[in-house]
């Protein structure tokens, strides 16, 4: 059997959820077994109705009178008892910070091995799993051989696509109620603070234009903010810009920064380093401007313009107002 | 308050990766190394937490005798100390290394090094494994909270935020913990000429790292690099007058105007 963790956005399973079930569901029939669903309930419960059309064949609802809110060690312990009543062959949970970070814990408890950001897996003879997971945010893929009573797996952000199973199941329902102490409460969420939201996050925005260290400080990013305005979109920059201290790191697009999927991505001033190049995999189409048509960036463009960002991006805006 | 901060020395790959004959291993060759931004940001999260409340600031790393250099990085950033847990060339799985960083922890704590905080990077730079900061914390029972954006710490107990949609998490936590971090949280100082200088003369403790296994092996077979579509852009023109094109592809091609 094949026991996912799902999240959930009240009754719902949220999108990296029903991604991850995907490569869930693929383990599974690989195997044979079935597909079992695990989710905390609290406040709400997991709608099962949904689940019927991923192929879930059971649902187990995390039931414990002071499981209300997030507690990740709480979680990880849960999930382990659970998995040590059930026996799964594998543990998938979505690859988020929460996925991951309930999925260590399991690991931790279990002591076994667990494998993050994985973009292939095959089951291979003797129960072994032979699989591809993503290294330097994708940039490099990593092929290993994971042997485990239990195996831990989390997909890579985007890696797999929402899909319906061949046939709709009719998963059955039970509660699950495990033991826990004291110390699993050392840590959970207090509260939540809600953040104004201004403008368009980054990760949602159909229009980004990127600023790196060649925008040459803070002022300059007036021209690409009034280029955002001109398309609908938002502003980004490279960790150089930020490193700077021209641009706040909530703009910052990469490896450790806000992975974009924009419609078209304009990266004025930025080299195009890998770390860089990762957070904008999921752009429809990139438009580079640079002065240096060496540049790495103009490799992995759609368009380039070669030249200075400081004359063509004003240039730019008049153009668009005018016409 | 002591505070320590684990870092993973990784190389400092630039716009394309290339790999060794054996596709075990990047070759390096022609790069520099570095730590992940997060790593940064946890040393200097250590130094700012230890300047505010008194105490130490420790960076320790897993890794080959070249790894000095990353913990001198870090004692250039003003941490007090620093470890080495010196374990060769190869690459340790992420179980193996938070056995031997737990065990390193012990250690030093029997040496009267004892921490308040362990602050570890959210995932590694080139691994991104998202697990050594729990395993730690699990084998020297501690609390463990991942993917940190701001920490204050008031009378032995840590105020940790965690951004989620639409908010943030708030996490209170008694000391000893252990946090991991996100680059954002600070902003990384610049060390100055002098104090590269100076932290090149420093002492780096150095041990032999014991790890002990679980149960299940993880064996890395070979790496792969993606084929990137080696695809030459379309040139629009240069300076501005490429101008116009760049408006056909907006109201023609993309549409967004
Ligand atoms: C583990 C790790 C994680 C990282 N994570 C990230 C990340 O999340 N995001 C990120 O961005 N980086 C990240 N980096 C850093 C990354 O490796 C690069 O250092 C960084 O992206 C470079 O930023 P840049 O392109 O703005 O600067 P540079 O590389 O200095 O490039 C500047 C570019 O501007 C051009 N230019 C100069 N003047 C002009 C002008 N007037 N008009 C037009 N063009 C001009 C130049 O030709 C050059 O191509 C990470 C690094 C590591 C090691
Ligand atoms: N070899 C190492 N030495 C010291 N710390 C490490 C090492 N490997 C990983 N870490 C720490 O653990 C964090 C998470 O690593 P990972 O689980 O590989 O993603 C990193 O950001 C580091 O802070």
């Amino acid at each position: 059997m094949t026991l996912a963790f799902v999240e959930r956005e009240g009754s719902d399973p949220t999108e990296e959820t029903l991604e991850m079930l995907t490569l869930a569901r693929e383990l599974a029939d690989g195997d044979g077994e079935s597909l079992d669903v695990v989710a905390f309930a609290g406040g709400s419960r997991l709608s099962v109705d949904e689940l019927g059309a991923y192929g879930v064949d059971e649902v187990y609802h995390v039931v414990h009178d002071r499981l209300d809110g997030y507690a990740p060690e709480a979680w990880g312990e849960s999930v382990a008892q659970l998995a040590s009543d059930v026996d799964p062959s594998a543990v998938v949970a979505p690859g988020t910070d929460r996925g991951h970070e309930v999925l260590a814990h399991v690991g931790a408890t279990l002591d076994v091995p667990m494998a993050a950001n994985c973009i292939g897996i095959d089951v291979v003879e003797d129960g072994a799993y032979e699989l591809r997971r993503n290294r330097w945010g994708g940039s490099l893929i990593e092929h290993a051989r994971l042997e485990a009573g239990t195996t831990l797996l989390t997909p890579a952000e985007h890696e797999f696509p929402i899909e319906k199973a061949e046939s709709t199941t009719d998963p059955s329902e039970s509660e699950f109620t495990p033991s826990l102490e004291d110390t699993q409460f050392r840590v959970q969420v207090e509260r939540v603070e809600r953040a104004d939201e201004e403008g368009i996050p980054l990760g949602e925005a159909r229009v980004v234009i990127g600023g790196g260290r060649g925008v040459g400080g803070p002022d300059a990013y007036d021209q690409l903010e009034e280029l955002a305005d001109l398309l609908g979109g938002t502003v980004g920059a490279s960790r150089a810009a930020v490193n700077e201290g021209w641009r706040p790191h909530d703009d910052q697009i990469g490896q450790t920064g806000a992975k974009i999927s924009p419609d078209i991505y304009i990266p004025c001033g930025i080299s195009g380093a890998v770390q860089h190049m990762v957070g904008c995999k999921g752009a429809e189409t990139i438009l580079a401007i640079n002065t240096d048509p060496e540049a790495a960036i103009i490799q992995k463009a759609d368009y380039a313009v070669i030249g200075d960002l400081h004359e063509i991006v004003p240039e730019l805006n008049d153009t668009i107002r005018e016409a | 308050m002591n505070v320590l901060a684990c870092i993973k020395r990784v190389p400092n790959t630039g716009a394309k990766i290339v790999l060794t004959d054996d596709e075990q291993r990047i070759d390096t060759t022609n790069l520099g190394f570095t730590m992940s931004p997060h790593e940064e940001c946890a040393i200097e999260e250590a130094v700012q937490q230890t300047e505010a409340h008194g105490g130490s600031a420790h960076v320790l790393t897993l890794g080959p005798e070249e790894a000095t250099e990353q913990l001198r990085t870090g004692l250039a950033m003003q941490a007090d100390e620093a470890t080495l847990l010196e374990a060769g060339d190869e690459e340790w799985g992420p179980r193996a290394t938070a056995s031997a960083i737990a065990n390193g922890v012990r250690e030093l704590g029997d040496d009267g090094a004892e921490f308040d905080l362990l602050l570890f990077g959210n995932e590694s730079a080139d691994a991104a494994n998202y697990q050594v900061g729990t395993r730690v914390a699990a084998e020297l029972d501690l609390p463990c909270v991942t993917g940190i954006k701001s920490l204050d710490v008031e009378d032995g107990t840590a105020i940790a935020r965690r951004e989620v949609s639409g908010g943030e998490e708030v996490y209170e936590i008694a000391l000893p913990a252990v946090i991991t971090v996100k680059e954002g949280i600070n902003e990384p100082r610049y060390a100055s000429m002098r104090a590269k200088m100076q932290a090149r003369r420093q002492d780096v403790d150095r041990r032999e790292p014991t790890a002990d296994t679980g149960a299940g092996t993880y064996e890395k077979v070979r790496l792969e690099a993606p084929e990137t579509a080696e695809s030459e852009a379309e040139i629009l023109g240069d300076g501005t007058d490429a101008v116009a094109n760049v408006v056909d592809v907006l109201e023609s091609e993309v549409e967004v105007i």
